[in-house]
Parts: C-alpha cells; structure tokens; sequence
C-alpha cells in the first residue's frame, strides 16, 4: 500500500468517495453532479449529502428517471467545456444509458476530434443482497467499447485518488465504485491534494509464488486467501489493476515473470470478463514464463441471484482462491 | 402570411442569402448522388432533396454562437455553418482533408469550433447531447441556444422523449424539431405513431409546439426566429414540427416504391427552392437572371469543391489507430 504522509483520521471508502467530489467541485467550477436523487436525498448512498446546500441546484441536479437523457445531458454539457459527473443510482441501470455510453460518448473523439471529458459513477457490485438489478457488475460490458477509460479502486486511498484523476481527465470515465466496500472499509488519507494516475496497477501485497490479478471488491478476498496461505509457507501477489482500461499491462506481466502462476479474479460473471481478456494476454505474451495452468475464479455465468445461499454460492469467496492456489503451487 | 409581412421581418439580404444556400444544398447534393451512382462514393448518402428549406432556414436563423446538433438531411446547416464544399466531398470520398479525416462518412461530420455537433447514426441520440449543450449555456448564464431535431421515425426513440422532458424541466435554452416527411425508410407516418402530427408529442412536456410548412423557407426562417427567441429569454423548449416529404429514396440506392407517385407529384410542385424564387419574384428582390447568376456560382462551388477532394489524399491505413482517446490532461 501507498506510504502515507500526514495521515488524517480514517475515512470510509464512501467518504474517500464523497471528499473527492467536494474537494473537485471548490477546485474548478466547471464540475458539477448530475444524476437520480443526488440532490436534497444526497443520493442513494448519500455520497453527495449537503453538496445541493453547498453548491446549489445547477451544480448538483436532480435529473428525471431517465439514464440514457441524463448520460447524454453530459455528454452535451462536457463538449461545451463543463465537467459532468453523472451518478447511476445502481451500475446495473447504466444498460439504460449503453447506447449513448458506447455510441456517442466513446466515438465522439474518434471521429471528429471532440473531446467528452465527463465521469459515470457507477455504485456496482453484490454481496449486499440487491438481487439480479441490484448487484451486477457491468463493467465488461464496456471493456470492449474502444474510446472509454473504466476505474474500479478497492481502498478509499484508490477511490479518491482515482476519482480525482477520472474528472481531470479529458476522456469518458465510468467509475465504478463497490457498494459493498462503501462503509466496510477504512483507512486514513492525506491531508493534501492527491491522484492516483489512470492506468496504473497498483501491487497491494508483494508475493514470490502465485499473482492473483484482481480489483475491487475482490482484492480483500485475496488479501485475507494470501493472508490464510502463509501458514503453509504459500506466498501470493496480489496485483489490484484499479484501472481496467488502460490496463497496465506492464505490472501484469511483470507480476507474472516473477512469480510464473496466476490466478485471474473477478466478480463480474466469467465468459467474456476482464480475466478472460488477461488470460488471452499472458497466452499470447508471457506463454514462456508460464509454470502452470492460468486459473480464472470467477461466478458462474447466471444473473446475481438476491437469496442469501444463492448469492453466496455465486460469489467468489476466500476458500476459492485458498484451494486453487493450493492445487498451482503443487502444479 | 403575405408577402408584404415577409418584407417587413425578413432583410432582403437574409432571403437572398438563404436563397443561395438553397441552391448550394441543391447543387452539392445531386453532385454528390451523381458521384455515389458513378461508384466514387461508397456507404451510404442521405440527401435532403426537397427538404433543403429546413436546414437553411432554422440554421440562418440562429447566431454564430449558437449551436446545432444536427438531423441526417441538414446539409444545408453545415454550408451555412463554413463547411466548404470541398471539405464535404472529401468526407463523403473519405480523404484525410475531410472533418473526420476519413474516420466516418456522409453527414456524420462536425467541428465544435464551428458549433455542429457530430451526427450519430442511432436517431434521436443527439438529442439528450443538445439538452446538455443547452444546460452548460444555462448552469454558464450564457445567452446562447441549441438547435437540434430528428425525423417522424426518430421521434418514437426513447432519446427523443428524454431529452424533451430533461429539457423542459430544466427551461433549457434548445429548440427541438422534427422534419416529418411522411416516411422512415419505407414506414409511413401511420405505422409509425397513432396520432398524425409530431407536435402533439411535444405536449406531454408541457412544451410549446408549432407547425410549420417545411418546404416554405420564410416560414422555417420565421418559427425558428421565434422559437429562438423564447429559448434565449430563458423560457425554455420549443417544438417545431416541419411538414415536408422526402423527395428521394431513405438513401440513394433506394428507389421508394413504396411512395404512391401521385404522392411525390403533388409535392414536387411545392419544392422548396421554386417557392423561394416565387417569393424572391414577389417581394421583387430577384428576376430571372439573377437565379441563374445564383445556378452558375454554385456550379463553380462544388466543382471548386470536387476538384480540392479529389485532390485530396486519402489517409493511410495506419491513420486509424490514431484519435481515440483525448490526451493533454484537462486542457478541454
Ligand atoms: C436507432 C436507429 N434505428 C435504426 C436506424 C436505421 N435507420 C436510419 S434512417 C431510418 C429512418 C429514419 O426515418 P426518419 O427519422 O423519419 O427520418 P428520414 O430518414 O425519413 O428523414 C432508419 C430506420 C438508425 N439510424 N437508428
């Protein structure tokens, strides 16, 4: 983890979330929120509570139930030199807004050189027993939309950091933000202006024998297998890519090199995910470093169901990874 | 309206202006069906034949700040915005000096430095964008206004629905309008929607709407004026349906058929550029030769025009891996 200089006192991943809006919105005017509820509820989640008596109704909007007008509403606004943060109320209601996201958003810069500086947060993800429009995690969905940035930090550090650089940055940024780490995870932040750069990965455990290639939610469940393994002497990386587009591929393959087995991890459902693009990587360059199999540990391919055994049987858990990098250290 | 009502709101200046554009419209887009029957052009072409008076209209009507989120059949829009002729073709013959730089084709060009939105395939999608281009001028305090429309078929998008109640909601400075020329491809106003005119739809938003005859060039040039008006008064949305019809095929390899001929008889004796030089006749701005001064200054346009994108390179493969991604952190 990032050395810290003149930590304050420990914040929520939710509150790294909400300091970050703030902190953007007094830095440069031309960022404002838009989105479902945001305003005087504070939004669903309440990231954005007080921030309407702050900076008043044309800087924090209430738009109509109506995602793919509001996603396009951005879209107009950031071409014309404003910076739109849009929050979903739930990732899963963003394939309301798919065919502005993908068609408009992501092309625009390509084809005729306009850039869409603009940011989607997308609270996604499950464990919160939201059922199947509650708890889905999207992002590969747009992971194969060519002109999209995608963010998923794990730690309040990554989530404000990361959220800072999605505003300055001038590309569409989806920024998809784990509901279930909103209040379960804490650490304390510095007191200064600070970013964490789009496209880097981020090594949250240093390990000799097994990468496991992962973000959000997921690298908790790495850190506590790579935690349990070390009584029997298995020593695991965990590699937090934060950023899915750019991928870093540099500390993928450098992760790899090192420690020549991999475990690929995700939340998000296994055919066509984030793993499988990795996996297809390594195949193609790291194939001579390889020592064993490439493990992908991911859910089956159903939606999220909402009881709690169900849910619980799809997701991903630490005894998963314990066994599978039980199974490739022995390989 | 008479003709004495149209002296008096319209300068001579502006109907002659817009009268060139007409003929430019014209001119430049049979040159362009002739190019595409020739196989120079390839994908498709979608013209505005018999349509040209909505784009030259509205776009005439609005002020160099202002921006336009333009319907696939606004040629009209892009000339009067600075697009050269030459820059159109070399987009539709997909060269480098074109705006996209061969990355898209057509009418699916723009320049944010020239106020015209890029146009997207999926109707109606540039809709919610011109909502929120309209919502920066407000959140700024700006006195600027958004236009931007889509066809009869567009107007059964979600997007289209959307982004009029958004806009609505919020008064924001746009003016919708639909150009509803009776067909979306090959599907009649009637299997499109159950009422028979556009602007009802505008009601459910509490949105103040008008019809307008589409092929009469004042008559655009004057809604437009007027919803305009309103839109930078800050008193939010108009809708304005423009009655027309689509004198050539969806696109050029489509020979409509499916249109009854007595249909497109009867509305070619309401082409909009006749009616225009009828009215010039009238208002006693221009006679005969002076039309053909007009046919003659075009001609060389787009032949000046043709010329620069034939000449024009083409880019090389290697060219399409460039521009996906903005960089140069926050400098937008
Ligand atoms: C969302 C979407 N669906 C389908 C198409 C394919 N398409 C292109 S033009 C068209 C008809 C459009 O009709 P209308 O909006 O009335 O405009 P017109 O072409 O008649 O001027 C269709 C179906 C499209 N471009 N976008």
């Amino acid at each position: 983890m990032v050395a810290m200089a003149q930590a304050t006192e420990e914040v929520s991943y939710l509150e790294a979330i909400s300091q970050a809006l703030d902190e953007e919105m007094a830095r440069d005017e031309r960022v404002f929120l838009m989105g479902e509820d945001v305003g005087t509820y504070g939004g669903a989640f309440k990231i954005t509570e007080g921030f309407l008596q702050k900076y008043g109704e044309w800087r924090v909007l209430d738009t109509p139930l109506a995602e793919s007008g509001f996603v396009g509403a951005a879209i107009g606004a950031a071409m014309m030199g404003l910076r739109p943060v849009v929050e979903m109320q739930f990732a899963d209601f963003i394939s309301c807004a798919f065919d502005q996201i993908t068609e408009v958003a992501a092309k625009n810069h390509y084809r005729w050189g306009a850039a869409v500086p603009m940011v989607i947060r997308a609270p996604f993800g499950g464990g919160v027993h939201g059922g199947p429009f509650h708890s889905e995690c999207p992002e590969g969905w747009f992971f194969h939309s060519p002109g999209l940035k995608l963010v998923a930090p794990s730690t309040p550090y990554d989530a404000k950091g990361l959220l800072k650089a999605a505003i300055r940055d001038p590309n569409p940024v989806i920024y998809f933000e784990h509901k279930f780490l909103y209040r379960r995870i804490k650490s304390a932040l510095p007191k200064e202006d600070f970013v964490v750069p789009l496209g880097k990965a981020d090594v949250k455990r240093v390990g000799n024998d097994i990468s496991v290639i992962t973000y959000g939610a997921m690298v908790h469940l790495a850190l506590e297998a790579a935690q349990a393994l070390t009584k029997e002497g298995i020593d695991l990386e965990v590699v937090d890519l934060r950023t899915l587009i750019p991928l870093d591929k540099e500390t993928i393959y450098s992760s790899v090199r090192k420690t020549s087995k991999v475990i690929l991890l995700h939340e998000d459902n296994k055919t066509g995910g984030i793993g499988a693009e990795i996996a297809a990587l390594l195949a193609e360059d790291c194939f001579d470093c390889l020592d064993g199999p490439i493990v992908r540990i991911a859910p089956p391919d159903t939606p999220v169901p909402f009881s709690p055994p169900l849910e619980e049987f799809f997701l991903p858990k630490t005894s998963d990874i314990v066994s599978a990098a039980r199974k490739l250290a022995a390989y | 309206m008479d003709v004495a009502d149209i002296a008096k709101e319209i300068k001579r200046d502006d109907m002659l202006q817009m009268h060139h554009y007409l003929r430019l419209t014209r001119a430049l887009e049979e040159r362009i069906t002739a190019l595409y029957r020739q196989g120079r052009i390839v994908g498709g072409v979608y013209t505005s034949h018999g349509m040209e008076a909505i784009a030259v209209g509205y776009a005439s009507a609005l002020e160099r700040d202002d921006v336009i989120a333009p319907y696939h059949r606004d040629m009209g829009a892009f000339l009067i915005r600075g697009f050269t002729t030459g820059e159109i073709l070399a987009q539709y013959l997909g060269k480098r000096t074109g705006p996209t730089k061969g990355k898209d084709g057509n009418v699916h060009m723009g320049d944010l430095r020239r106020g015209v939105f890029g146009f997207v395939s999926h109707l109606a999608d540039n809709l919610p964008v011109a909502a929120g281009a309209a919502l920066a001028f407000k959140i700024r305090g700006e006195s600027r206004v958004v236009f931007t429309g889509t066809g009869d078929g567009g107007s059964s998008r979600g997007d289209f629905h959307e982004a009029m109640n958004f806009a609505a909601v919020r008064k924001l400075p746009v003016v919708f309008f639909c150009t509803n020329n009776q067909y979306a491809y090959s599907t009649p106003l009637r299997l499109q929607m159950a009422i028979s005119n556009v602007v009802d739809r505008a009601k459910a938003y509490g949105m103040p709407g008008e019809i307008v005859d589409g092929n009469d060039v004042a008559a655009v040039y004057l809604a437009a004026k007027r919803a305009i008006a309103i839109a930078r008064e800050g008193e939010g949305p108009t809708f304005l349906e423009f009655k027309t019809m689509r004198m050539h095929g969806h696109s050029e390899h489509d020979p409509a058929k499916y249109v009854p001929r007595e249909l497109l008889e009867d509305w070619k004796k309401k082409d909009p550029i006749l009616k225009a030089e009828r009215l010039l006749r009238e208002l006693g701005y221009a006679e005969e030769s002076y039309f053909q001064r007009v046919a003659e200054r075009v001609k060389n346009e787009v032949e000046t025009g043709v010329e620069f994108a034939e000449q024009s390179p083409l880019p090389e493969g290697p060219e399409m891996l460039e521009g996906v991604f903005a960089d140069g952190a926050d400098s937008y």
